[in-house]
C-alpha cells in the first residue's frame, strides 16, 4: 500500500482526544470549551470525509499500533462499512454541536457538558475502528461511561431514574462482553479479530465457539436495545436534555449493531442456520414490540424512542439474511436511521420549547403558525416510516427485495406491517402536535420572532440534518455503491484477513 | 481445583443476580460489585491455574505447558479498573437517586416509564 495510513486512521480519534483535554485546561470558561468541541467536531467531520475517500480507493486501511505485527498489537482497521459509519456519526457530532449551543442550560454546559461529549464520540468513533476485541471492549467502557455522566448531568429527578436502568443494565452487557471475550480467548488463544476470523472456521470445538457467541449477543444486544433487552432505552433516553438524546438516539445503539454485523459476519459464520436464524426471529420481534410500544406512548419523546427499537430490528434482520443486497440494505438504513432520528429528537426539542410541553395531548397549533418546523417534521417523520421517494424508502426497499429473494416472506410481511404501524404512530403525533389547534389551558411560550432570534441554532442543525435527509433521498446511488462495497467486503472475510495480517 | 474455582464462579453469579432482583437500593449495590467480581474471576481463570511454577521460560520440552498464560491476567487488570469506576459511579448515582426521589426501593423508580 502506498499512501501512509497514520493521518487516515489516526487523525480522527487525535482531534476528538485533543478536543476533550483542550478543554480540561479551560475547566472554568464554558465558552471555550464551546468553541473547542465546534472546532473539533467540524474537524472530525473533515478528518472522516478523507478517511471515507481513502478507504474507497485503497479497500482498507490498516495500522498496526507501534508496529507491533498483526495478532499481537492492537490494530486499527476502517472497511467502508466502519468508515460510513464514522463519517455518519461525524455528521450528528457537528448537528448536536451546534444544537446545544442555544438548547443545553447554562448550568449543565459549566459542569463540562462538552468535554465529555466529545469523550463520547471519541469512544463511538474508536468502536468503529479498531480490530482487536478487548481493545472493543474497552472503547465500549469510554463511550458508555461518557454516556453515563452525560445521562445524569443536570440531575432531574426523571434523569436519575432513568440513568438507574441505563447504568446497570449497559454493566451487566459488559460483563457479558467480557465473557464473550474470555471464552473465545480460551478456545483460540487470540484477540485480534482477523487472526480470530481465520481460526475460527477450521476450529475443532465449533460447539463451544457457538456459546461464546450467544455471550455476545447477550452483551450486543442490550447496548443495541434487541427485543427482549431493549427496556433501558424507553426509560433512559426521552429524559436527558434533547442534544444528548439526539445523539445517542442516533449514535449509541447503533455502535452495538455495527458491533453485531461485525462478529455475526466476520466470526460466527460457520453454522448460519442456527445463528442468524435465531437472529432472523429476533429481528421480527424487535421491530413488532417496538412499535407497538411507539403506538401505545402518548409522549412525543417516548414515541420516538420505542421507534428506535423497531428500526434496529430492520438492521438486524439485514444482518440475519446475510446476502449482499440485505447487508447492503442494513449499511444503508443505518445511515439513514441515524441521521432522521437524530433530526426527530431535535424537532421534539424545538416543539418543547415553543409549547413548554412533550405530552402530545397538551401540544398544538405548530401547522398554522410554524409552517418552517412542521416541513423540517414532516421530512423526517415520513422518511422514517419509509414513504417514497424518501430515504427510508430505499433501505426497507432493499431489504424486502432481499428478504424475497432469500424466500423468508414472514420476516418481510413483519417489516412492511411495522412500516405501517411506524406511519400510524406518526400521524399520531402530526395529529396532536401539528394539525389540531392549541388546546385550552395552553399557551405558546415562543413566539415566531423569539424563535429566530433566540434559538436560531436549533433550526440550523436540523435544516442541516434535513438536506442530508434529502440528499440520500434523491441521490441514493452514491450511499448505495458505497453500502454495497461495503457488503462485498462484509460477505468476504478473506478481504479482511488478508489486509490485516499480510502486510 | 479447577472443580472448586468453577463452583466459586458460579456461586458468586447465582448471589449477584439474586441480588439484584431484589428492591433494596442497597443489594442492588452488592449484586452489581458481585456480578464484577465474577466476570474479573471468570477472565482470570482462562488463562489457566497453575501452582508452583514462576512465569519464566526455560529449554525445558512442553515447559510452558505448566505455565499460566499471562494476558488473561492483563486483561483482568483492565477489566478491574473499569468496572470498579463503573461501581463507584453507580454508588453515588443510588445515593442521589435516594436523597431526590426519598425511596429505597426500585420498584418506586417507575416514573418514567409510565404512560401519562
Amino acid at each position: 500500500m502506498t499512501l501512509p495510513e497514520l493521518p487516515y486512521l489516526m487523525f480522527p480519534l487525535w482531534i476528538l482526544l485533543f478536543g476533550f483535554i483542550g478543554s480540561l485546561f479551560f475547566w472554568k470558561y464554558w465558552k471555550v470549551q464551546q468553541a473547542f468541541a465546534i472546532t473539533s467536531s467540524a474537524l472530525y467531520l473533515f478528518t472522516a470525509g478523507l478517511l471515507v475517500i481513502a478507504v474507497y480507493q485503497n479497500e482498507m486501511l490498516v495500522l498496526q499500533i507501534g508496529n507491533w505485527p498483526a495478532p499481537f498489537g492492537i490494530t486499527l482497521v476502517a472497511d467502508l462499512f466502519s468508515a460510513i459509519l464514522v463519517l455518519i456519526s461525524s455528521i450528528i457530532s457537528l448537528a448536536t454541536v451546534i444544537y446545544s449551543i442555544q438548547d443545553v442550560s447554562k448550568s449543565r454546559k459549566k459542569n463540562g457538558f462538552y468535554p465529555i461529549l466529545l469523550v463520547m464520540i471519541f469512544g463511538v468513533c474508536g468502536s468503529f475502528l479498531t480490530g482487536d476485541i478487548f481493545n472493543l471492549y474497552v472503547w465500549f467502557e469510554v463511550m458508555l461511561i461518557a454516556s453515563f455522566v452525560l445521562i445524569v448531568l443536570g440531575n432531574d429527578k426523571a434523569q436519575l431514574e432513568g440513568a438507574v436502568k441505563y447504568v446497570i443494565l449497559s454493566f451487566i452487557s459488559s460483563g457479558f462482553l467480557l465473557m464473550g471475550i474470555g471464552i473465545l480467548y480460551r478456545l483460540t488463544g487470540t484477540l485480534n479479530m482477523a487472526d480470530l476470523a481465520s481460526v475460527i472456521p477450521n476450529h475443532p470445538n465449533q460447539p463451544y465457539i457457538i456459546i461464546s457467541a450467544v455471550f455476545f449477543f447477550m452483551g450486543f444486544g442490550i447496548k443495541a436495545a434487541l427485543f427482549p433487552l431493549f427496556s433501558w432505552l424507553p426509560a433512559s433516553y426521552p429524559t436527558p436534555p434533547i442534544s444528548v438524546a439526539a445523539l445517542m438516539a442516533g449514535l449509541l445503539t447503533k455502535v452495538g449493531v455495527y458491533a453485531l454485523i461485525r462478529f455475526f459476519t466476520l466470526l460466527f459464520t460457520f453454522d448460519t442456520a442456527l445463528t442468524h436464524g435465531f437472529l432472523l426471529i429476533v429481528a421480527g420481534l424487535t421491530m413488532f414490540f417496538g412499535v407497538i410500544g411507539a403506538v401505545a406512548q402518548n409522549d412525543f419523546r417516548k414515541v420516538l424512542s420505542f421507534h428506535i427499537v423497531s428500526q434496529i430490528g430492520y438492521m438486524v434482520m439485514g444482518l440475519a439474511l446475510l446476502t449482499q443486497w440485505a447487508l447492503a440494505g442494513a449499511i444503508f438504513y443505518m445511515a439513514h436511521h441515524i441521521i432522521v432520528k437524530s433530526n426527530l429528537f431535535m424537532i421534539s426539542g424545538i416543539v418543547k420549547d415553543i409549547n413548554g410541553h412533550s405530552l402530545l395531548s397538551k401540544l398544538g397549533g405548530l401547522y398554522r403558525q410554524y409552517p418552517f418546523v412542521t416541513v423540517l417534521f414532516v421530512i423526517s417523520a415520513f422518511s422514517l416510516a419509509g414513504i417514497p421517494p424518501l430515504s427510508g424508502f430505499w433501505g426497507k426497499f432493499i431489504l424486502a427485495r432481499a428478504g424475497l429473494e432469500s424466500e423468508q416472506y414472514l420476516i418481510v410481511f413483519v417489516s412492511l406491517l411495522v412500516g405501517l404501524l411506524t406511519l400510524f404512530s406518526m400521524s399520531k403525533i402530526w395529529k396532536h402536535a401539528f394539525w389540531s389547534d392549541v388546546p385550552e389551558g395552553e399557551t405558546i411560550q415562543l413566539t415566531k420572532s423569539q424563535l429566530y432570534k433566540k434559538k436560531y441554532l436549533l433550526l440550523i442543525a436540523s435544516v442541516f440534518l434535513t438536506v442530508c435527509t434529502l440528499l440520500m433521498s434523491f441521490f441514493p446511488d452514491l450511499l448505495l455503491t458505497l453500502s454495497q462495497k461495503a457488503s462485498e467486503q462484509l460477505l468476504d472475510p478473506q478481504v479482511y484477513i488478508k489486509n490485516v495480517l499480510n502486510q | 481445583m479447577n472443580f472448586i474455582i468453577a463452583l466459586i464462579i458460579g456461586m458468586l453469579f447465582t448471589s449477584s443476580v439474586f441480588l439484584m432482583f431484589q428492591k433494596s437500593f442497597f443489594k442492588l449495590i452488592i449484586g452489581v460489585i458481585l456480578f464484577g467480581y465474577a466476570t474479573v474471576f471468570f477472565i482470570f481463570t482462562i488463562g489457566g491455574v497453575t501452582k508452583d511454577a514462576p512465569p519464566l521460560l526455560t529449554n525445558a520440552p512442553d515447559h510452558n505447558q505448566a505455565l499460566a498464560d499471562p494476558l488473561p491476567q492483563a486483561l483482568s487488570l483492565t477489566a478491574i479498573v473499569i468496572s470498579i469506576g463503573v461501581q463507584l459511579f453507580m454508588i453515588v448515582l443510588l445515593k442521589k437517586v435516594h436523597e431526590d426521589v426519598e425511596t429505597e426501593d426500585l420498584d418506586e423508580l417507575n416514573s418514567t416509564d409510565r404512560i401519562a
